[in-house]
């Protein structure tokens, strides 16, 4: 056993390193550090995947074949460690990481040939149709209709908790095509180009301030049969096999650590008077600090054991929900950390283009935003509820 | 990096495995429990045989030369059969000492003899006063014309009543007066001046308070030449919690394992306990819980050799965490086994007595979460 990396993975760390030092600009570094929401602004994101694509680095996580850089899982590490220690955008991963695994696992060789490389290039920017008012948890009991008409699916509903949906180009859904004799069933994966007539978005605003979801509406939305990925009525099946990726390709701990960072930095700045001070606060510091570190463990070890080929597993889910837990964690104390100025409201977004003195350190406009906006990790992508019911199930037997 | 066993590892968890199935079942442990040495000497002969002892021993004094991964092996698995021989007292600690302090002389005298069993040994450094501060030792060690005079009280010495030999700390007096160095001093059982008051230990083995009087010592009864002991032991103890950590993380494994199973079997209003969601997910966080504090356990383990802040943090850090997840484990134990969780029936109250002994020894959780962040702030 080993924490240290060997020559070739130090090799590989300075590549790495060599390659965000020449291409994260100031400017990108800021606008990252001042985002309150999940992902970056579009054109901050799409600049920084452009960036990683040229370098042939924009899917770590797809086969050669289709544009992966073929690294090992200790390379994907260090990739996802330098990354998140250098501040790059959080670039959305609705593209690279939710769609682009299911086009290339289940897609015609006409999908995988036409998206794929515009996914790759930043050129498509996707969201996910997943969630609907009256299903959340619940997923499987969604409403939204796609009905056949000639070539095409005439397809009915609404989706809500759309990521960037605002933003967006092109749409992945699940639509129900069928009643079949299980809710699971007669559920079809479709790919939807959002300029398609019918189509309406509704901004919702989240407790932090943020327009970062949206509720989609389709009314008559006329969609091309061949845009369905797989086989009609399979969509759950592939809908899940995404929600794994979604779950976690595993590397969060380094996120986490960087976050955790900024708010020990400030606690030890005069701008909070010297917060760590209180041994109440520095205490709670190092408890979050060892839970990122036991974090980081798991993740190791389950990439380890990806290395020798073995399937990690429900462990998955364990580490879906420590990583919202802790992040929810960091944020919280945050807001201790600031104190009195968690106080003032920043209406104004972005933050990192106010067009005014903001009322409080800049290094702390996104702590309250982040804090509240964050109450939803440990509700999307499966609540904290349904990962303890899939970690009995699949990991307890009961 | 790569946190896959080596062969060896795997083979050496897989005869520890084999050792608690076939010979350390209940019955065995419910004979220690009233056993008054608390530990079977057959089962030490064994641990010989099996080159248990002589593993974190250097090969030259007839060791395996293993590290602190090893012994955590080693140690989740002796965690699983609650095991109350005295391996920490005399191999994690009392070799750890002497193979760091001792002079060539001392090593080739005292490791031999661990590896091969014919020691035990036991650390002698907590007082009351001192509570869990390492740096605080009071038991002084004068200069004589022979050699030294021991004097002062110790408490909560692991497994003291059976050990040959015992390495006491005391604040070093040389003929200028105090030095301020703590020095470690190799003192046999049966010394006079020396007497030892062994209790019963929560959870299995015994310890012991001591008292030293006037117990005069020979000139090279000091390990090593003198110098400040105290980085040695904030080592030793680190390299304990580590191994302390794997260990309870092998009672909850095995009391996460017993739990579930109950609750699948016991039926209350015509189900079983295990179709409430409410218990699914209490068993969901002991799970998770579990799988955290075997991350730091061997995260501890890794970092054993680190430069000291490293080190220290990596310790305490998993002896904060492993702690609070170790009494969560346990008090749910308890809780989903209902009434019999209460009881001396069961022997989920014999690991849950184990776990809040691990939490105790060598500080708590609040206290290790404070140094972690006092060495935070010096790094």
């Amino acid at each position: 056993m080993d924490l240290t990396f060997n020559a070739e993975e130090r090799a590989f760390q300075s590549e790495v390193r060599g390659f965000i030092a020449k291409n994260l600009t100031d400017e990108m570094k800021r606008a990252t550090a001042l985002t309150p929401s999940v992902f970056s602004d579009p054109d901050i994101g799409i600049a920084w995947q452009r960036a990683l694509h040229r370098q042939g680095w924009g899917a770590p996580g797809w086969p050669v074949e289709y544009g992966g850089p073929n690294w090992t899982p200790a390379q994907r590490w260090i990739f996802e460690t330098e990354s998140a220690r250098a501040g790059v955008p959080n670039v959305n991963v609705m593209g690279v990481k939710m769609v682009g695994p299911v086009i290339i696992g289940f897609g015609s060789p006409e999908q995988k040939n036409f998206y794929l490389p515009r996914i790759l290039s930043g050129e498509d920017y996707w969201c996910q149709g997943y969630s609907e008012p009256g299903s959340g948890s619940d997923l499987s009991s969604l409403k939204t209709r796609a009905v056949r008409d000639g070539d095409d699916y005439i397809i009915n509903g609404t989706k809500i908790w759309t990521t960037h949906a605002h933003h967006a180009n092109r749409m992945f859904a699940l639509v129900r095509t069928s009643d079949g004799p299980r809710q699971q069933d007669g559920i079809s994966f479709i790919l939807i180009d959002m300029k398609t007539p019918g189509i309406t978005t509704r901004p919702i605003l989240t407790i932090g301030g943020d327009h970062e979801v949206n509720q989609v509406f389709f009314d008559d939305v006329r969609v091309p049969v061949v845009n369905r990925v797989g086989e009609e009525g399979k969509g759950w099946t592939y809908g899940k096999y995404l929600l794994e990726f979604e779950r976690g390709s595993g590397i969060a701990s380094a996120k986490l650590r960087e976050g955790l960072k900024a708010i020990a930095d400030l606690a030890a700045s005069d701008l909070t008077g010297r917060a760590i001070d209180s041994p109440d606060i520095a205490t709670r510091i190092s408890e979050v600090e060892v839970d990122i570190d036991a974090l980081e463990m798991t993740e190791l070890r389950v990439l380890s054991a990806l290395q020798t080929g073995q399937n990690p597993g429900a462990v998955s889910s364990i580490l879906k929900l420590r990583n919202s837990e802790i992040r929810q964690a960091v944020t919280r104390l945050g807001v201790d950390v600031i104190g009195h100025d968690a106080l003032a409201v920043e209406p104004m977004r972005p933050l990192y283009r106010l067009n005014h003195e903001p009322a409080i350190p800049e290094d702390m406009l996104t702590v309250v935003p982040e804090y509240l906006n964050g109450r939803a990790y440990t509700i999307f992508g499966g609540t904290s509820e349904i990962q303890r019911d899939i970690i009995a199930k699949m990991m307890l037997g009961i | 990096m790569d946190l896959n066993l080596s062969d060896e590892q795997r083979l050496l968890r897989e005869s520890a495995e084999r050792f608690v199935a076939e010979s350390y079942d209940a019955d065995h442990r419910r004979k220690m429990t009233n056993d008054p040495l608390g530990y079977s000497p057959d089962v030490w002969k064994q641990f010989a045989e099996l080159g248990w002892l002589a593993l974190p021993i250097p090969e030259e004094f007839g060791g395996l030369g293993g590290g602190a991964v090893e012994i955590g092996i080693l140690m989740e698995t002796f965690g699983r059969g609650l095991v109350s021989e005295p391996y920490v007292a005399t191999v994690v600690l009392g070799a750890a000492l002497i193979d760091r302090c001792g002079n060539a002389a001392q090593k080739q005298a005292s490791l031999p003899k661990i590896a091969d069993g014919s020691l035990k040994l036991a650390f002698a450094h907590s007082e009351r006063a001192a509570r869990f501060d390492l740096a605080k030792v009071t038991a002084t060690a004068n200069k004589t014309s022979q050699g030294w005079r021991l004097a002062g009280s110790k408490i909560a010495v692991l497994d003291g009543h059976a050990a040959d030999e015992i390495i006491v700390s005391a604040l070093i007096h040389d003929h200028h007066g105090p030095s301020g160095r703590i020095g470690l001093f190799l003192v046999r059982a049966t010394e006079p001046g020396l007497v030892i008051s062994d209790y019963p230990r929560l959870g299995g083995g015994r310890a012991c308070n001591i008292e030293l009087s006037d117990v005069h010592l020979p000139e090279d009864a000091l390990l090593g030449d003198g110098h400040d002991a105290l980085p040695a032991i904030e080592w030793a103890v680190d390299r304990a919690m580590a191994a302390l950590g794997a260990e309870a993380v092998g009672i909850m494994q095995t009391l996460l394992d017993t739990t579930l199973e109950y609750t699948k079997i016991r039926k209350q209003f015509g189900r079983p306990l295990s179709a409430n969601q409410v218990i699914r997910h209490r068993l969901a966080d002991m799970a998770m819980q579990v799988d955290e504090s075997r991350s730091m356990a061997l995260r501890a383990s890794l970092k054993a050799d680190s430069p000291p802040v490293e080190r220290a943090r990596a310790a305490s850090g998993a002896k904060a965490k492993i702690g609070k997840c170790a009494r969560f484990v346990g008090e749910q134990s308890i809780q989903l086994h209902g009434g019999m969780g209460v009881t001396e029936e069961l022997e989920v109250g014999a690991y849950f007595k184990r776990l809040v002994a691990f939490d105790t020894l060598f500080g708590g959780s609040a206290h290790h979460y404070s140094r972690h962040a006092q060495l935070g702030r010096s790094a």
